[in-house]
């Protein structure tokens, strides 16, 4: 790399402010400590402990938990920029990221904002514009309408003459918001209506336009980056077909089935695009390809997106550096032709969210977390630690797991391989989701669309299956060896602490001591009998199967193990024991079996809230609809709860009367703490002949 | 440098080299007709041990299981098992209590289940009645199991929890129950005096406590009720409606609601049976108990031989010769054994060694006791008391040598003085009975009526004031001298007739079976299980502070 050119640019950037949270934050904060640039953290309150102000040189408090009093604020942002003494500000991706407002006002501040000229985002901020542009340099588009005209019968004749299906679109849309696809003449106007609302309320406003509509097509991209003396290269293509609710999923480069020949057409065709602009440092130019790789120019992403770490890794690139560099003024590291595409790389996007729920997205503690070891070929990008939380303020993404093989199928290999080590306990998350898109014969095939998972929709989701009776005896095991720990711990700090009282050898004069255990997996409960064998091992029995287990724990790297065999079988899932659940991840899959509470625990923690309606996740409560004293019947609507900025009708789980509610309007809620109290007719009966 | 020396922990300073010498026993010979038949034999006697142990862990049979356990009661030995730690070990007591006792009528375990286990980290006596065999009453056998229960809480300081569910005393055999200084009211009386001593006194009422029973919770220190299922009066419904004509439920008049909020008799209220067992572990949290042991201790090691081998060893024929120091070596640490007057009054081995890792002073017979051996029995246990050091007697004994030259030289003074020194020492004592106890000799090696802590029984023992076949010569030779003065004959026949039902009875009143259906032990134990056994006798032994020895006169 032309090292010696650094420093020698129009700005000096020894220290730089990332106008930004999680993963992307830390991503920067990573390479900027390689560069030896300091760097400077904003946290809400939410981030207090968060893992990107701890990574930081610095952090500076800018204000409440939601965005637009913390990281949308630019003023805040810019006061910081300033007090600190930064040089430049990197926005990361989304907030700040492609607002040219806060480009210029950093401009206006002389301190260096790491993104397009401000120009350059506007441009590409609004589509009809940019379709223009592109158009004009010879980037192939998609027939439509992008007219000012917005009159219905305007909108409707330009859609019969593009021809249906056609795509109605908000022209400042963007997230899959305000897009809605009309199949015919008669729906068209219902559509458009339905995409003109959902416009209004979330960029307020309305104006739409009309395309075709590309069935099952490809969502591929390519990696552009522009400097200030008119360079521009691309870093090949991303494939990021595979989307649930708009929002891309996996994503892999280079594309499955693309031909160099194609490769480097789309390649030309986005560095056009950029220089169209005059594009300085690093953009995506995305395009819409159907099943025989025309594609089509669709918007360009004025920044670095979440994905670019694919990119990287075919590359062997690192884009934050070259993003520090440009913006400092030097020339691009690479020109084209020193830019070789070596291997394939996958990202998978790991989220708290509920797959089997239409992706309902999550947020709550990590209450345990362990990665895959990360190595060169193997990135886990990610803002959270073991024990952090995500909050429900902000983007439920947990990490992006990023792996490279020699070639597609060893990338995906290895992807799964990585995922399966990727355990998470405390909240919903899509882990094991990713794991049979990725395993599905389709996705393996390279036979990508954004219609994917709609298609494979049944193989996608298997029914659950309950854990096998091996998974039940490790689970067992796993428990019992916990209480020999806790008893040892006991015995180390006691004044005897070799007492035979003080093993776990379950040792009984003449007799067998069989241990009656049930456990909870699911709704089911199955009863284990443990026999404690002399030699240390466990006869376990369950429904009439007998298995004969042993084992023991071993800690490596701050994780649990299980070290067992399950009748000669040997294998060593890792252990997390959280309050009464065994949770088990192996290589095979991850299971779950818990210890039912008992009644009387139960009783004494619910206070008074038993079966009363609790906080699916941690939200803000919009509306109370009830007050103490009301009789409500099951499923009578309660609280409207906003999380992940959705609306939650929190319903009666059983008929009685309300006797306290816990929360009023406005006041926040977090996972699982109950909403009201609410007592049972008949309990109350009961309760009172005593 | 002393102080330096000083503050070295204790095992650093013991780890010279030459500790390791002191390794005990040898190899058997596996492929020996001797070695083979001793352990084909003793495995039968294991075996039916532990069949008739399972009979008996059953309780009163399936059908009273059944109604208990419909109930929503849990089982008495699955209360003793979530009361404890978990998977923790539990030291249960006279399993054949009543074993054979009342003719036809069974009373397994003598109708209750008493041991030593941990909760919370407290080693506690648990006294559990079990309701499936006769409701739970109280037959003779019973309540001295009961008694013998407290008397162990008493010795070794260790609190005690009641796990009541019970019908009172057996009517039927009142008049051996009821009366006596050590009947029935002897529970109160112990309660009360065990309560004075600081020994905790927590009771769970799982089912009725009627009459008498009803002072098992009231007499404790914190009592425990289960709603719908516990109950305490003085009177039941039945009584009270001959009594008064008053018409009553069990619940209205001793349940858990009228105890816990009207009367007070009880302090906790429990929803259910695993309920009220998390309730009195929480109640043994808050005892404040903390036990404070007056010896060294050090890390435990496995010993050096398999302990099946004792099987072989040993072997049911107690005419057959074996050297303790093979029984030792198969029980202490590391096999370890530091001998005591190795090469004097030999047929007695004296040591010490370390059982999980706690001191001991082992003696174990290997042979006849003369008087050398008595003599070097009382220094021994003189060393004992003198440093605190627990005391394990290995009995196989056929008695003090006999004949002429042997009183001659005094044995019964020498004797004397090692039945003074046993009953004297206050050190903990335990004993098990690996063999034969026969006549003075049981005395002399601690004997139950030298209240050890623990005493123990090995399948093939055999307890009686002497052999079957030496008893019924001794009456036979009684019966010829007197037939000879009466000018009768003796024939040859006749002896044998009449030797043989002596015979018999010795053989069945001598058996370990007989002894523990009368608590005469504590327990008939797997000789493979001896170093568990000891080793959790002591560790609840060493629980009470120990009184500083005093000897009487030695006759010298």
């Amino acid at each position: 790399l032309p090292n010696g050119q650094y420093g020698k640019g129009v700005g000096r950037i020894e220290k730089v402010l990332i106008a930004n949270r999680g993963e992307i934050a830390c991503r920067v904060m990573r390479t900027a400590k390689k560069m030896g640039v300091r760097s400077v953290a904003v946290y809400s309150d939410a981030d207090r402990h968060s893992m990107h102000v701890a990574m930081a040189d610095e952090a500076y408090h800018i204000g409440p938990p939601p965005s637009q009093q913390s990281y949308l604020s630019m003023e805040k942002v810019l006061e910081v920029a300033k007090k600190s003494g930064s040089h430049a500000v990197h926005p990361g991706y989304g907030f700040l990221s492609e607002n040219t407002e806060f480009a210029e006002a950093c401009k206006q501040e002389g301190i260096i904002f790491i993104g397009p000229p401000s120009s350059a985002i506007r441009d590409m901020g609004i589509k009809s514009t940019s379709k223009h542009i592109m158009s004009a340099a010879g980037v192939p588009i998609i027939g439509g309408y992008h007219g000012e005209d917005q009159s219905n019968e305007r909108l409707q004749a330009e859609a019969a003459q593009i021809g249906y299906p056609v795509m109605i679109k908000a022209v400042r849309g963007g997230g899959g918001k305000g897009m809605r696809i009309a199949r015919s003449d008669s729906e068209f106007l219902e559509q458009l209506e339905s995409a003109r609302r959902e416009g209004r309320k979330s960029f307020n406003d309305d104006v739409m336009l009309v395309e075709k509509f590309v069935e099952d097509p490809r969502h591929v991209e390519v990696q552009v980056f522009g400097d200030m003396h008119g360079n521009a290269v691309y870093l090949f293509e991303r494939d990021c077909s595979v989307q649930r609710r708009h929002q891309k999923i996996i994503e892999e480069a280079p594309g499955p089935g693309i031909s160099p020949e194609v490769r480097r057409k789309l390649g030309e065709a986005a560095v056009r695009a950029a220089k169209a602009v005059n594009y300085v440092g690093a953009g995506t130019v995305e395009f819409i390809m159907d099943a025989q790789h025309n594609f089509y120019f669709m918007e360009m992403n004025t920044r670095l997106q979440v994905e670019h770490p694919v990119s990287e890794m075919i590359t062997g690139t690192d884009l934050v550096e070259w993003q520090l560099r440009v913006a400092a003024g030097e020339r691009l590291p690479l020109l084209q032709d020193d830019i070789i595409l070596r291997g394939h790389s996958f990202e998978a996007r790991i989220y708290a969210e509920d797959p089997n729920n239409d992706f309902l997205p999550g947020a709550g503690p990590l209450l345990h977390l362990s990665t895959p070891p990360p190595d060169q070929h193997t990135r886990i990008e990610t803002g959270v630690r073991d024990g952090d939380e995500v909050s429900a303020h902000y983007d439920p993404m947990i990490a992006k797991l990023v792996v490279w093989g020699e070639d597609r199928s060893a990338a995906l290999k290895k992807l799964r391989y990585c995922l399966r080590q990727y355990n998470i306990v405390g909240l919903n998350t899509n882990i094991d989701f990713l794991l049979s898109l990725s395993g599905h014969p389709e996705f393996e095939a390279g036979n990508v669309t954004t219609s994917f998972i709609p298609q494979h929709y049944a193989d996608l989701f298997p029914t659950p299956k309950s854990p096998s009776g091996e998974a039940i005896c490790q689970a067992a095991l796993g428990l019992v060896l916990q209480e020999r720990k806790r008893t040892q711990e006991f015995i180390q700090i006691s004044t005897d602490p070799f007492s035979p009282f003080g093993s776990s050898s379950g040792w009984r004069n003449n007799i067998q001591f069989n241990r009656n255990m049930t456990l909870q997996l699911g709704d089911k409960k199955v009863d284990v009998v443990v026999i404690y064998n002399k030699d240390g091992s466990y006869t376990m029995t369950i429904a009439e199967e007998v298995y004969h287990v042993n084992g023991e724990v071993e800690m490596e790297g701050g994780v649990s193990f299980l070290h067992c065999s399950v009748n000669g079988v040997k294998s060593r899932p890792k252990l997390v024991i959280l309050d009464n659940t065994v949770h088990l991840f192996s290589t095979e899959g991850s299971s779950q079996v818990s210890v039912p509470v008992p009644k009387y625990l139960a009783g004494v923690s619910g206070s008074g809230a038993q079966g009363g309606a609790v906080a699916p996740m941690t939200g803000t409560i919009e509306k109370v609809l009830v007050k103490a004293g009301d009789k409500v019947a099951v499923g009578d609507p309660l609280m409207v709860m906003i999380a992940m900025k959705m609306e939650h009708m929190i319903r009666a789980p059983k008929a009685g009367v309300i006797k306290k509610v816990f929360f009023s309007e406005g006041s926040q809620a977090n996972r699982h703490a109950p909403l009201v109290e609410l007592e049972e007719e008949a309990e109350e009966r009961e309760g009172s002949s005593q | 440098w002393l102080l330096r020396c000083r503050s070295l922990p204790l095992a650093c300073t013991r780890s010279y080299h030459a500790d390791k010498v002191a390794r005990l026993g040898s190899q058997p010979d596996k492929q020996s007709s001797e070695y083979q038949e001793n352990y084909d034999r003793m495995q039968v006697l294991v075996d039916e041990l532990k069949s008739r142990t399972e009979k008996i862990r059953l309780g009163g049979g399936e059908k009273a299981r059944r109604l208990h356990t419909s109930r929503g009661k849990l089982l008495p030995r699955e209360r003793i098992d979530r009361l404890l730690d978990p998977g923790t070990p539990f030291l249960e007591f006279s399993q054949f209590a009543a074993y054979e006792l009342y003719g036809k009528e069974e009373v397994p375990a003598g109708g209750i289940l008493t041991g030593i286990g941990r909760v919370s980290g407290v080693e506690c006596v648990i006294v559990a009645n079990d309701a499936t065999v006769k409701g739970g009453t109280y037959y003779p056998v019973t309540v001295k199991k009961h008694l013998r229960a407290q008397e162990i809480a008493q010795q070794n300081h260790l609190p005690c929890i009641y796990l009541v569910d019970s019908g009172g005393a057996n009517l039927p055999r009142q008049a051996d129950v009821f009366p006596d200084r050590d009947h029935f009211g002897r529970i109160f009386f112990n309660q009360a005096r065990l309560s004075s001593e600081g020994i905790a006194q927590i009771a769970v009422v799982m089912g009725s406590c009627t009459a008498g029973g009803a002072y098992v919770p009231a007499m404790a220190d914190e009592s425990i009720i289960v709603r719908k299922q516990g109950t305490i009066f003085l009177g039941g419904p039945p009584l009270v409606k001959a009594a008064t004509g008053e018409e009553v439920s069990a619940e209205d008049l001793g349940g858990a609601d009228l105890h816990c909020k009207k009367s007070g008799v009880t302090d906790h209220y429990a929803l259910d049976d695993n309920h009220a067992l998390h309730l009195a572990r929480k109640a043994v949290r808050s005892l404040n108990y903390r036990k404070n042991i007056e010896v060294t201790t050090e890390p435990t090691e496995a010993p050096l031989y398999p302990a099946d081998e004792l099987y072989g060893i040993v072997g049911d024929n107690l005419k057959r010769n074996f050297d303790i120091r093979e029984v030792i070596a198969r029980i202490v640490d590391g096999s370890k054994f530091d001998e005591f007057k190795a090469f004097y009054g030999d047929t007695l081995v004296t040591g010490f060694s370390r059982i999980f890792g706690y001191p001991v002073g082992i003696i174990g017979n290997n042979g006849v006791l003369f008087s050398e051996s008595a003599k070097k029995g009382t220094h021994f246990i003189e060393l004992c008391c003198q440093r605190n050091i627990p005391l394990i007697f290995l009995q196989n004994i056929t008695g003090f040598m006999v004949g002429r030259e042997y009183e001659a030289g005094g044995i019964a003074k020498d004797g004397a003085k090692m039945v003074t020194a046993v009953a004297c020492a206050n050190v903990p004592k335990i004993t098990v009975i690996i063999g034969g106890s026969y006549g003075a000799g049981n005395y002399g090696m601690c004997g139950r009526a030298y209240s050890p802590r623990f005493l123990y029984m090995w399948p093939n023992s055999r307890i009686s004031v002497m052999g079957g076949e030496q008893a019924a010569t001794v009456l036979a030779t009684i019966t010829k001298d007197q037939r000879a003065r009466e000018g009768k004959e003796f024939t040859a026949e006749q002896e044998a007739a009449m030797k043989k039902p002596i015979v018999q009875r010795f053989e069945e009143e001598g058996s370990p079976y007989y002894s523990s259906a009368r608590l005469w032990d504590d327990g008939i134990i797997d000789p493979a299980d001896t170093r568990m056994v000891l080793g959790l006798s002591l560790s609840a032994a060493l629980n009470a502070p120990t009184k500083k020895t005093r000897f009487g006169v030695f006759r010298m």
